[in-house]
C-alpha cells in the first residue's frame, strides 16, 4: 500500500448561518484506503463530503487532494472537481438524458473527449457493472438501485483519484441496497480510494480499513472497524453504537 | 329509485355515452337560446346588415386573408428573436453572487419596465421616433421598429417564464453537474436550461398566442396587415363585416395553438402522475 496520503483535511470548519456543522476536522486518507464515516444524522458527515468536493466552501482550515491544496485561493475549482467523484443520496441523475448520455456528459464536456471515445469508455463501464442493456433508457425507467449504480458509474467515468459516497443507500428500498453495496465492494477491491458516509454499519464493518465516528461536527474517534465496533473507547461512540444495536442495525 | 328511473330512460347506455349525450343536448339547448335571444332583439336587423353582410364578407375575406400574411411574418420573425433574447435575460438574472449584482439588477429593471409599459405606446415611440432620428445605417421602416417594440415587450414576459423554469430545476441538478467538473455555464447549458425549457413549453405557447393577437397593433402606425385591411374595407363599404372576417382569421390561427397548449399541459400533468414523486 502506498503511504502517501490521497486526502488530507486540516482543522476544517464550516458553519451554516450561526450553526457550526464542522468544528475542526482533521483527517488523512491514504491511497487505496476505504474510510467510513459513521454518526447520527446531522453529525456533519454529508457536509464534510460536500466540503471536500468544494460544493460547500469551508470557513477555515485546509484540504489537500493528491498533494494539491484545493482550498487555496485562485485554484481552478472545475479542474479539482474532475478528480473527485461524488455520489449523492438522491442519485441526482439528469432526467432529460439517457443513461449513456448521463455518464458521458462529464468526460465530453469537462475532459473534452470526443463523443465516440467517451461512449466507448462509458459502455465499457456499463458492461462492467451490468448496466449495458440500460444504456438508452431514461433514468425514470430504472429502479432506484439501478439509478444509484448509474450515478456511481457517472462519477467513475471521470476516472477520479478519490470517490466520496454520501449515504448512497439511504434512499433505497431495502431489497435494492445489496446491488449497490456490491458495486462499492467491487470498487474497494479494485483499490479505489473512498470516503463513505453510511448508516449501514454491517457494511462499514466489512469494507472499511478505518471507521471514523463523527459527533456534532467533531471527529470523536477513529480506528480499524474491529476496534470501533467491538471496543469503542469514547462514551459517545459507545452510546451511538448501543442505540444502533438496539435498533437491530448491527 | 331516481337512478333506476334514469337508467330505464337511457336504456343500456354506458356512462361514457350518457355523459356525451348530456353534453350534446345541453350545448345545443344553450346555443339555441342564445341565438334566439340575439335574433329576436329589436336592433338585430340593423346589426345583421352592418356586421354579417354576406356579399361584403365574400369580397373582404380574401383581401384580409392576404393581409394576414404580414401578421404571420411579423409573428414568426418576432418569436425567434423573443425566444433567444428572453433566454439571455433570464440567464443573466439567475447569475449568482455579489459580483453579478449590477447585471441582475439590469435584468430586473428590464423585465419590470417593459412589462409595465403599454405595448401600443412602445410601438408608437419606436415606430415613429427612431426613423425620425434620421440616423444613417438604421432602418427607417416603421414596420421594422414596431416589430422591435413587440420583441422588447414580449421578451420581458417570456424572460419571466424562462426564469420560473430555471428556478424550478432543483439545485441538486446543478450540484451534480458541477461535481463532474462542468463549469457554471456548462451546467446551465447542458443540465439546467434544457430541463427548464421543457417545463415551460405550455406557458411559452400561451405567450405566443398573445403575441399573435398583438401583431394587429402594428396597424396603428401604418403597415397594412389584417386589421388595417379590414379597416380599409370597412371605410370603403360603410359596413363592419370585414372586421368580423379579420376576427375569424385571427381566431382560426390561435385556436390550434390554444389546443396544443392544453394538450401539452395535460400530457405533462399525466407524466408527473406516472413519475410519482419526481420533482
Amino acid at each position: 500500500m502506498n503511504a502517501s496520503p490521497c486526502l488530507v483535511l486540516q482543522d476544517v470548519h464550516k458553519s451554516f448561518d450561526k450553526r457550526e456543522v464542522l468544528r475542526g476536522i482533521d483527517l488523512s486518507v491514504a491511497e487505496h484506503e476505504v474510510v467510513c464515516l459513521i454518526g447520527a444524522s446531522g453529525s456533519g458527515k454529508s457536509t464534510l463530503l460536500r466540503c471536500i468536493n468544494l460544493i460547500e466552501p469551508i470557513d477555515a482550515g485546509r484540504i489537500f487532494v493528491a498533494g494539491q491544496e484545493v482550498t487555496a485561493p485562485g485554484v481552478d475549482v472545475n479542474e479539482i472537481r474532475r478528480g473527485i467523484g461524488i455520489v449523492f443520496q438522491s442519485f441526482n441523475l439528469f432526467p432529460h438524458m439517457t443513461v449513456l448520455e448521463n455518464i458521458t456528459l462529464g468526460p465530453r464536456k469537462a475532459l473534452r473527449l470526443d463523443r465516440a471515445q467517451a461512449a466507448a469508455q462509458g459502455l465499457e463501464l456499463l458492461r462492467r457493472f451490468g448496466l449495458k442493456d440500460r444504456r438508452d433508457d431514461y433514468p425514470d425507467r430504472l429502479s432506484g438501485g439501478q439509478q444509484q449504480r448509474v450515478a456511481i458509474v457517472r462519477a467513475l467515468a471521470m476516472q477520479p483519484q478519490i470517490m466520496l459516497l454520501d449515504e448512497v443507500t439511504s434512499a433505497l428500498d431495502p431489497e435494492l441496497v445489496a446491488e449497490v453495496l456490491s458495486v462499492i465492494r467491487e470498487l474497494a477491491e479494485g483499490g479505489m480510494t473512498m470516503v463513505i458516509a453510511t448508516h449501514e454499519m454491517g457494511f462499514a464493518a466489512d469494507i472499511a480499513n478505518r471507521v471514523c465516528f463523527l459527533d456534532q461536527g467533531v471527529l470523536l474517534e477513529e480506528g480499524p472497524p474491529e476496534q470501533i465496533f467491538r471496543s469503542p473507547s469514547n462514551p459517545r461512540t459507545q452510546e451511538f453504537l448501543q442505540r444502533i444495536i438496539a435498533e437491530g442495525r448491527l | 329509485m331516481e337512478g333506476e328511473r334514469r337508467s330505464r330512460i337511457l336504456g343500456g347506455m354506458s356512462s361514457d355515452a350518457r355523459s356525451v349525450t348530456i353534453a350534446l343536448v345541453s350545448t345545443v339547448l344553450f346555443f339555441t337560446v342564445l341565438v334566439l335571444v340575439i335574433t329576436r332583439s329589436p336592433g338585430w336587423p340593423e346589426v345583421k346588415a352592418a356586421f354579417f353582410n354576406r356579399e361584403v364578407f365574400s369580397e373582404a375575406f380574401p383581401e384580409v386573408l392576404r393581409a394576414f400574411w404580414l401578421n404571420i411574418k411579423i409573428f414568426c420573425v418576432a418569436e425567434v428573436f423573443i425566444l433567444a433574447f428572453a433566454l439571455v435575460i433570464a440567464v443573466l438574472r439567475s447569475l449568482p453572487g455579489p459580483v453579478f449584482f449590477p447585471i441582475r439588477a439590469l435584468a430586473i429593471v428590464y423585465t419590470d419596465f417593459f412589462r409595465g409599459i403599454p405595448t401600443i405606446l412602445l410601438i408608437f415611440i419606436l415606430g415613429f421616433g427612431v426613423p425620425a432620428l434620421g440616423l444613417s445605417g438604421v432602418p427607417t421602416s416603421a414596420l421594422v421598429w414596431a416589430t422591435v417594440a413587440l420583441i422588447i415587450i414580449y421578451s420581458a414576459y417570456v424572460a419571466e417564464v424562462y426564469r420560473a423554469g430555471i428556478e424550478s430545476v432543483h439545485p441538486s441538478q446543478d450540484a451534480a453537474a458541477r461535481s463532474l467538473g462542468l463549469s457554471r455555464s456548462q451546467s446551465l447549458r447542458y443540465v439546467v436550461v434544457p430541463q427548464a425549457v421543457r417545463r415551460v413549453v405550455p406557458p411559452l405557447l400561451n405567450d405566443f398566442i398573445g403575441l399573435q393577437k398583438d401583431t394587429a397593433l402594428i396597424a396603428l402606425i401604418g403597415p397594412v396587415e389584417a386589421f388595417r385591411q379590414a379597416q380599409i374595407d370597412t371605410s370603403a363599404t360603410f359596413n363592419f363585416t370585414p372586421y368580423v372576417a379579420a376576427a375569424l382569421i385571427f381566431v382560426a390561427f390561435t385556436i390550434p395553438l390554444a389546443r396544443l397548449t392544453d394538450w401539452l399541459n395535460e400530457r405533462s400533468r399525466r407524466r408527473r402522475l406516472v413519475a410519482g414523486i419526481a420533482p
